[in-house]
């Protein structure tokens, strides 16, 4: 059977098909790492900023049994159209799980990491993980493995894990204060018994700090990841990222919760509200202090193929691998090639992006007076230039720019405004919501914004800035801020018109 | 005396591990348990396994077809705002295949 080939050259040139994403950005949650941490995470999409626009990572689906319930899950995994952890469409034996990889990293050879995430909890199946991850460190000792865990079962694994090509952990701790955890974790399995409640919550802390404690004794990395469930533990999470960090974690991933009715959670048929992208980006600004933040985390599903932000598993269900034939050899060969001229593009980008970050911070920044900060939206199709119209985004990168310079904040994703149709069922058109989603915003700097938009958005609040297009992301940002500092915009906060939108 | 997984079970795998007499095994659409090994841990364990780390309420009964875990003892939600949540999912997917019949 023909193989879906992938256009080599074009992948490459286009910076691996990159829609829109945040290329171009600070890539400020690895900047305060040591060198031999960057030296191993600088090709991970999931841990480097840069390295997503770059590098593909897959999941696999072979750990369905959990040892906890968390609020925000919901146990029945299958629906299709949900794009969330936990969630997946098939359940895969290690077997499959190891053909899958295999046909994955032969066709998209920009494939560098294989994650074993759920859609339960990977070390509440350690002979299926285990399994899995032996027949890979054989078969495709190129890939580096991953795991993600609730930490239950943590201490118990550690010897295993450190036996294979595992060099990073992550550990999801959304609190280390019992009382909070028992308004999060209804319950554990813990030693043949389920244990309800508070005792519950505290074993499970117990669990997770001696984890975390034993793997970096141990020398593997470990990244911990916090769901922010507002009045829960918004504020006790600036506490679990000090304490992390203390232990040493390299690394902190605040993530929204994410809860709706109908995904048939308890939080979601509660009504718990997730946080809105200032308090997520408040929380993360305080977590910041003690510890490196990431800020790119799109929340796969526990079975996602391809790039960050793109999900390409249907092109790899397990019929369609049947009928693969791949030559693993060769594919491992061409896998060199590509990764060794991805890192040589991204060392060219490195070298270039300091000359401009210097030039950015003489021109823009010098000796301004204390200005207030400015989130601006921009719409790229990647490769770290304004080069998507205001219509055909389906994700904003949002930066902040301040007299100190500026920061990738976060991405927003949002319904093409040209493809949204009149509405999207609620009666809510899609400029409605994308608008919406840019609340906080003060200007959106894209390619070419129609007639149409231009109104509503303005009478949001929202500048839209069709001026720099081409240009360099935080270049426009830092210009287009300047120019608000020069026409007397930044001296006070941003007008009543927004506030009311 | 034998406990029974029924039609809600999600296939999970959690409990087959841990069975003392290994009673459940893989079967389609859904785990099973061999009645005539089943002890329902008697002897080896204060709670039954399967029953004390499945994550489906309702998915394990007794010979009597009693619940081990009711509606809303895992969860925490309440049985009444599940089942209102359960029928408008149906309400839903019958909404679309008559669509799609349509």
């Amino acid at each position: 059977m023909e193989l879906p080939v992938l256009n080599s050259d074009q992948q490459q040139a286009s910076g691996g098909g990159c829609s829109s994403h945040s290329c171009g950005s600070t890539d400020d949650q690895l900047g305060h790492l040591p060198e031999h941490i960057r030296a191993k995470v600088h090709n991970h999409p999931c841990y480097s900023e840069q390295a997503h626009h770059y590098f593909a990572r897959m999941h696999v689906a072979v750990a369905p049994a959990c040892n906890i319930q968390c609020h925000y899950c919901n146990r029945k995994y299958d629906c299709s159209n949900e794009s969330r952890p936990g969630v997946v469409s098939e359940v895969l034996t290690p077997d499959q799980a190891v053909k899958k990889v295999m046909a994955v990293a032969a066709n998209i050879p920009q494939m560098t990491v294989l994650g074993i995430a759920g859609p339960g909890d990977p070390l509440a199946n350690p002979e299926r993980t285990f399994a899995t991850f032996r027949e890979l460190s054989e078969k495709a000792p190129d890939i580096k493995l991953c795991v993600s865990t609730n930490g239950l079962a943590l201490p118990e694994s550690v010897e295993e894990l450190s036996k294979h090509n595992i060099d990073h952990v992550t550990i999801t701790i959304n609190c280390v204060d019992p009382d909070v955890g028992a308004q999060i974790y209804p319950w554990v399995f813990w030693k043949n018994q389920r244990i309800k409640g508070r005792a519950g919550a505290e074993i499970l802390i117990e669990q997770q700090q001696k984890g975390l404690e034993m793997l970096t004794e141990r020398g593997i990395l470990v990244k911990v990841n916090s769901v922010m469930i507002p009045g829960v533990n918004d504020e006790h999470l600036v506490e679990v990222s000090r304490v992390v960090k203390s232990k040493g974690a390299f690394l902190h991933n605040v993530m929204p919760l994410i809860a709706e009715p109908e995904h048939g959670t308890f939080y979601g048929l509660m009504g718990q509200p997730s946080p809105t992208h200032d308090e997520l980006q408040k929380l993360q600004d305080a977590c910041a202090g003690d510890m490196n933040m990431m800020r790119h985390c799109r929340q796969c599903r526990a079975d996602a193929v391809g790039l960050l932000g793109e999900d390409r598993g249907l092109e790899f269900t397990m019929d369609k691998i049947e009928d693969m034939e791949i030559d693993y050899e060769a594919a491992m060969v061409k896998r060199a090639e590509v990764h060794a001229q991805i890192a040589q593009e991204l060392e060219m980008k490195d070298q270039a992006r300091a000359a401009k970050a210097e030039l950015v911070t003489i021109q823009g920044m010098k000796d301004a007076a204390e200005t207030r900060p400015v989130l601006m939206a921009v719409a790229t199709k990647g490769g770290g230039v304004i080069n998507e119209h205001f219509g055909h985004a389906s994700e904003f990168l949002i930066y902040e720019a301040s007299n100190r310079g500026v920061r990738f904040i976060s991405h927003r994703k949002t319904i093409p405004y040209c493809e949204g149709g009149d509405t999207c069922g609620d009666g809510e058109s899609a400029l409605d919501k994308t608008i919406r989603e840019l609340a906080g915003c003060e200007v959106v700097l894209c390619s070419k914004v129609g007639y149409e938009p231009w109104g509503p958005l303005e009478a949001a609040g929202i500048q839209p800035n069709g001026e720099h297009a081409m240009e360099a992301i935080e270049e426009a940002v830092a210009a287009v801020y300047e120019e608000m500092r020069v026409a007397g915009m930044l001296d006070e906060k941003p007008d009543a018109a927004q506030k009311a939108a | 005396m034998s406990l029974e997984i029924i039609e809600t079970c999600v296939n999970c795998y959690a409990c087959e591990p841990l069975c003392p007499n290994q009673a459940i095994y893989k079967a389609s659409p859904h785990f099973l348990i061999d009645p005539d090994k089943c002890t329902e841990c008697i002897g080896d364990y204060m709670d039954a396994q399967c029953a004390s780390i499945c994550p489906i309420e309702g998915a394990i009964v007794d010979e009597l077809g009693v619940e081990l875990n009711p509606p809303g003892s895992l969860t925490g939600i309440e049985p009444a705002l599940l089942a209102k949540y359960q029928a408008a999912v149906e309400a839903t997917y019958r909404e679309a295949v008559e669509a799609k019949v349509a």
